[in-house]
């Protein structure tokens, strides 16, 4: 690891002046994803910004209205949160299923959604890489080992898969993230921060040099409640996703009047299923329409050898989730 | 002096003013009030070529409930803090990429993996460790006792941070079954294989728990 400069703000204001330097930096929340990658020296910033002792941003509230997440609260305490476990089961499963104890207790939201892609070929410096070293090649789609690549939204230059799990909660409750930099505050929605690799694979999100998130929210929906967050993985725990889906439902008289389907560890960026909701909204859920809803939700994929069991695995993980969702919606109270 | 400054005296990085007095002193001052900022460049080396102390900037951690004051790089690790600079060789280093959890240990009584936490990212901050479990006449951590008791570990490589967060599962109550244990416990590998009898200790302790 290189050393860099260090620079550890309590509040933002000073935060945001140490971004004005001509140094080239990375900010660091928990430090899990960036510790990570600053020891294999795939990262390598001149400046650090730790911002993980800016207090103003640790905190989250609910309303009736919105669900708010400070950019620094710890993945440990919203996935524990029993009130949010109530409101909506899949902003917490998503949690409570990602990484381990140790890592949820150092990770702050902020950090979790813009974790980086796990392509081991992205962590190796000395394979070729589009995303590290643009324009060296991509070993992955040279003929490597594809099995947790992205199956949907890749290109010819890269196929990362987007590694978390929160964000298809998120990506699926229509998520607002609140960025903060010198020149003001701006709102995006959540399905607009990351960005398919295309012919820029080292271009990630729509975050502009300078801008630190502060603030993730989410609008309470009736669908909440029948949410379910479910995660296949190639050992029972501690893995990253194989497939998982994110998936909330509404029923009136016995078809769904409003479905929310977003993929996990298939696709480049956080992944919402819109054709896949559509085919379902006005339909009885039961198995048949749920594993045709997954197959839907598919039915653009392009994988590679490697990649290719992520077609039918990822469709029955959209059936399963979408019935015990089904089972919540039609739970009293 | 240790490298702690402030950007104001770097008029070419940072092209605004600001920051005055907000430079730590050492690093010693009261957590959370302060923004530290402490310049690569500033950290010298000797004529030996190694790195002299006297220019890294310092971090006050309480460690078993000792207060240590630490001279770091930037770069270094809280484990490689604990066990180079400290001499605390109980918690151990397996992969080193917050995979396998043998450098678990208790941040502020939450476990993390020690080999992801930078250092200087903690200052005055409460660390407790394998070595910290035993009380001051030796008596054994429960949780130390009833792997002992239970056989929960062969060569013993991943048991320091096993027992921390053994002890962590349950103060934050998430003991309540064996397969919420394991899941919890999912963050320590055991190549060793030792798991069924890691799950009978930390059962033993929540049961001696809610009994006594
Ligand atoms: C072994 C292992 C297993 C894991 N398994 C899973 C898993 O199963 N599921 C899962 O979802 N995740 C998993 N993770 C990833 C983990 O969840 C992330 O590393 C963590 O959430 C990142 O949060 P952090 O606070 O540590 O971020 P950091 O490492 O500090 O930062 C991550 C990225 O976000 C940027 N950043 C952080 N905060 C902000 C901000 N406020 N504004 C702008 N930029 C910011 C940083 O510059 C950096 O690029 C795993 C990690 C490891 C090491
Ligand atoms: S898939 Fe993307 S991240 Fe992986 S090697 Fe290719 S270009 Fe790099
Ligand atoms: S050494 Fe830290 S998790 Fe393996
Ligand atoms: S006892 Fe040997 S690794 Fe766990």
């Amino acid at each position: 690891m290189k050393n860099f400069s260090y620079i550890q703000p309590t509040t933002l204001d000073d935060a945001l002046r140490a971004t004005d330097t001509s140094e080239q930096f990375d900010i660091l929340a928990g430090g899990t994803t960036m510790v990570d990658l600053l020891k294999l020296d795939a990262i390598a910033p001149e400046r650090i910004i730790d911002i993980s002792r800016i207090a103003s941003l640790e905190g989250y509230t609910f309303d009736d209205e919105n669900l708010r997440f400070g950019a620094l609260a710890r993945m440990s305490d919203v996935g524990d949160d029993k009130t949010l476990a109530q409101i909506c089961p899949a902003l917490t499963e998503s949690l409570w299923k990602a990484a381990s104890s140790q890592l949820r207790h150092a990770a702050r939201l902020g950090g979790n959604i813009l974790q980086r892609t796990r392509c081991p070929y992205f962590r190796e410096t000395h394979y070729a890489c589009n995303k590290r070293n643009p324009g060296s090649g991509c070993a992955a789609l040279d003929g490597g080992d594809t099995g947790l690549h992205a199956i949907l939204g890749g290109s010819e230059q890269c196929v990362a898969m987007y590694p978390g799990d929160w964000a298809q909660a998120l990506i699926a409750f229509d998520a607002v993230v609140t960025v903060v930099s010198s020149k003001g505050t701006r709102l995006i929605e959540f399905a607009d921060l990351h960005v398919p690799p295309g012919d820029t694979p080292d271009i990630e999100t729509t975050l502009k040099e300078g801008e630190i998130v502060t603030q993730i929210s989410v609008p309470v929906s009736a669908a909440m409640k029948g949410s379910h967050y479910l995660k296949a993985r190639e050992r029972e725990s501690y893995a990253f996703a194989s497939a998982s889906a994110a998936v909330g439902v509404l029923e009136d008289g016995g078809v769904i009047t409003e479905a929310r389907i977003a993929l996990g560890g298939v696709a480049s960026i956080p992944w919402r299923a819109r054709e896949a909701e559509e085919y379902l909204e006005g339909v009885r859920l039961d198995e048949a329409s749920a594993f045709e809803t997954g197959r839907i939700a598919f039915s653009e994929a392009n994988p590679l050898e490697g990649s290719a069991y992520k077609i039918k695995l990822g469709a029955s993980v959209v059936a399963g989730a979408l019935l015990t969702a089904q089972k919540r919606a039609r739970q009293e109270g | 002096m240790p490298a702690d400054s402030d950007l104001d005296s770097r008029p070419a990085l940072s092209r605004r003013s600001f920051l005055t007095n907000t430079a730590i002193a050492g690093g010693a001052t009261a957590v959370g009030l302060k923004t530290r900022v402490v310049y690569a460049d500033d950290i010298k080396n000797n004529d030996d070529g190694l790195i002299a102390d006297d220019t890294l900037p310092k971090v006050q951690l309480t460690v078993n409930g000792q207060k240590r004051t630490l001279a770091v790089e930037p770069r270094t690790t809280l484990v490689e803090a604990l066990r180079d600079t400290l001499g605390l060789t109980g918690t151990k280093i397996g992969c080193n990429h917050g995979q396998c959890g043998a450098c678990t240990v208790l941040l502020d009584g939450r476990s993390v993996n020690a080999c992801l936490v930078l250092a200087l990212s903690i200052d005055g901050s409460d660390v407790t460790t394998v070595e910290g479990l035993s009380d001051p006449v030796g008596n054994l951590h429960p949780m130390q006792s009833a792997f002992a008791e239970h056989d929960a570990f062969q060569c013993g490589y991943c048991t320091p941070g096993q027992i921390l967060s053994a002890i962590s599962c349950i103060e934050e109550g998430h003991a309540s079954t064996s397969d919420e244990i394991r899941e919890y416990m999912s963050g320590n590998l055991c190549r060793c294989g030792a798991y069924p009898n890691i799950v009978a200790a930390i059962e033993s302790v929540r049961d001696a728990k809610v009994e006594g």
